[in-house]
């Protein structure tokens, strides 16, 4: 068992960038994310790891940097936030196209405008269907595990497929946590060298990133989609094993005294651990309530969403994000899809809450899971406000 | 590539669309995407290779005889070698299909 130490979590998830032994981290600093790189780009100065260091002038090309050196074999890292992001996105989506197991930290913060460094989670929700695997990490334990699974995930024969890693900006980056190391003969053990399935290289020319016709781009998006699908069983599988490993079990919905709860919030990142407490403070007034945490945002984990819910007879759903001129939040979108088809089924109460890093306190989950149970009781079935917007 | 990529299913395709066979982009039929094309009348070429030189898709070479033909294959039947050409040996005409 590794020592714990207190650090803020930006360090700690470099750290483990470190420890999962990469090759090239190319990045552009961002606000709250540059703390991560930040720190790297001393690990690879003081000569503590071994890797390329690719300062560049934008996160587009921090993207293209790590396209290109994961292309060769190379494990690559890139880290951003909010319009970084955005600036990214247009390489986002061809390297889950090109099946290149790159790792991405997201430190979750808002888009612009007006102009927020705070946290919210419209940034990923903008390329929500990029294709990558998307985790969505809760404390400073949670982000430094997941560079491990990430990893060994991603680089996976049957999945090959790139990871992001969503932390709370601020909330969680800038935290100081106790985190639990793991050593490093450990980390080398669960996270073998990457041999890739193909590379760049003078010996075997391949071409990547080819131009398709009509007639055949249907066929890769198809095969695509399938890889993305079938990574279910490999995320469980190296889960199981990290768990194995360090005794930290982590499953795609978390549930949190679920059992026989007549309401059941719904969260994703780091509301988890304050909505808990709600849980706790409303359980201890005898309420039936409980908690489902989304951990696996893509692939979405259906069918243990629904097992984890359709006990239940109201659930409310808390997004970090607005879908403008949506049917409400993202997730609560993907819950009511996930539902739709069940003969028998909870309704569905939305919030927007905590945007731009407003503070959500436990009464504050207490408050919307109040104001939610008064109104489906008086027959309300699609209950959707943002929460604590001054009138 | 043994049959052509219209008929591939999607289980067929290489992990991340990797083209394996390098250079296969000659098997690509360029020459159907045009409507004019080019017709040589070798009585007034001078050999000089200017349509060769000047041609987007290369698809000019030098036959036998020492003529510079165009490759029907791979001409999209742009024109700029009747357009270069310095004696008007060339002349773009309607293709039968």
């Amino acid at each position: 068992m590794g020592k714990r130490v207190g650090m803020e979590v930006s360090i700690a998830a470099a750290e483990a960038v470190k420890q999962a032994n990469v090759d090239v981290i190319s990045a552009y600093p961002i606000t709250p994310q540059t703390h991560i790189v930040e720190h790297l780009s001393e690990l690879v100065a003081n000569g503590e790891l071994d890797a390329e260091f690719v300062p560049v002038e934008s996160e587009h090309t921090a993207m293209s940097v790590c396209v290109g050196s994961e292309a060769t074999g190379a494990r690559s890292f890139t880290c951003t936030s909010s319009q970084g992001l955005a600036l990214m996105s247009e390489i986002v989506f061809i390297t889950s196209g090109l099946r290149l197991p790159i790792v991405m930290i997201i430190a979750n913060r808002t888009l612009s405008s007006p102009l927020s460094i705070w946290n919210d989670h419209s940034d990923v929700m903008s390329i929500r269907d990029c294709g990558w695997i998307q985790y969505f990490v809760e404390n400073g334990q949670e982000a430094y595990d997941h560079v491990f699974c990430a990893y060994r995930l991603a680089e996976d024969r049957d999945v090959l497929l790139p990871v992001i890693i969503n932390m709370d900006g601020f909330i969680l980056s800038h935290v100081i946590e106790p985190i639990e190391f793991i050593d490093q003969e450990e980390i080398d053990r669960f996270l073998p060298p990457y041999k890739p399935l193909y590379r760049l290289h003078p010996d075997q020319p391949v071409t990547m990133g080819a131009f398709a016709l009509p007639s055949i781009y249907t066929e890769t998006k198809k095969a695509q989609e399938v890889a993305l699908l079938s990574s279910m069983p490999k995320i469980l599988e190296t889960w199981k094993a990290f768990g194995d490993l360090t005794g930290r079990y982590y499953n795609p919905i978390e549930t949190y005294k679920t059992e026989d709860a007549e309401t059941v919030l719904i969260t994703m990142g780091s509301f988890g651990e304050t909505a808990s407490v709600a849980v706790d403070r409303m359980r201890e007034e005898g309420r039936s309530a409980g908690l489902v945490k989304i951990r696996l945002w893509r692939p979405f984990p259906f069918d243990a969403f629904r097992k984890a819910v359709l006990g239940a007879k109201n659930l409310v759903v808390i997004d970090r994000a607005i879908s403008l001129g949506g049917p409400g939040g993202p997730v609560a979108s993907e819950v009511k899809a996930a539902l739709y088809g069940e003969e028998s089924k909870p309704t569905v109460y939305n919030y927007v809450a905590g945007i731009s890093g407003r503070d959500v306190s436990p009464s504050d989950f207490i408050k919307m899971v109040d104001k939610a149970e008064i109104e489906i009781e008086e027959g309300k079935k699609d209950g959707y406000e943002i929460y604590g917007v001054r009138e | 590539m043994t049959k052509p990529e219209s008929e591939w299913t999607w289980k067929e395709l290489p992990v991340g669309n990797v083209v394996l066979e390098p250079g296969n982009a000659s098997q690509y039929r360029t020459g159907d995407w045009k409507t004019l094309m080019p017709v040589l009348t070798k009585e007034r070429c001078i050999h000089c290779g200017l349509c060769y030189i000047f041609c987007p898709d290369m698809a000019y070479s030098v036959n036998e005889e020492g003529y510079f033909i165009a490759d029907l294959f791979y001409c999209k039947g742009c024109g700029i070698c009747a357009r270069e050409c310095p004696t008007g040996a060339i002349a773009m005409v309607e293709e039968e299909k």
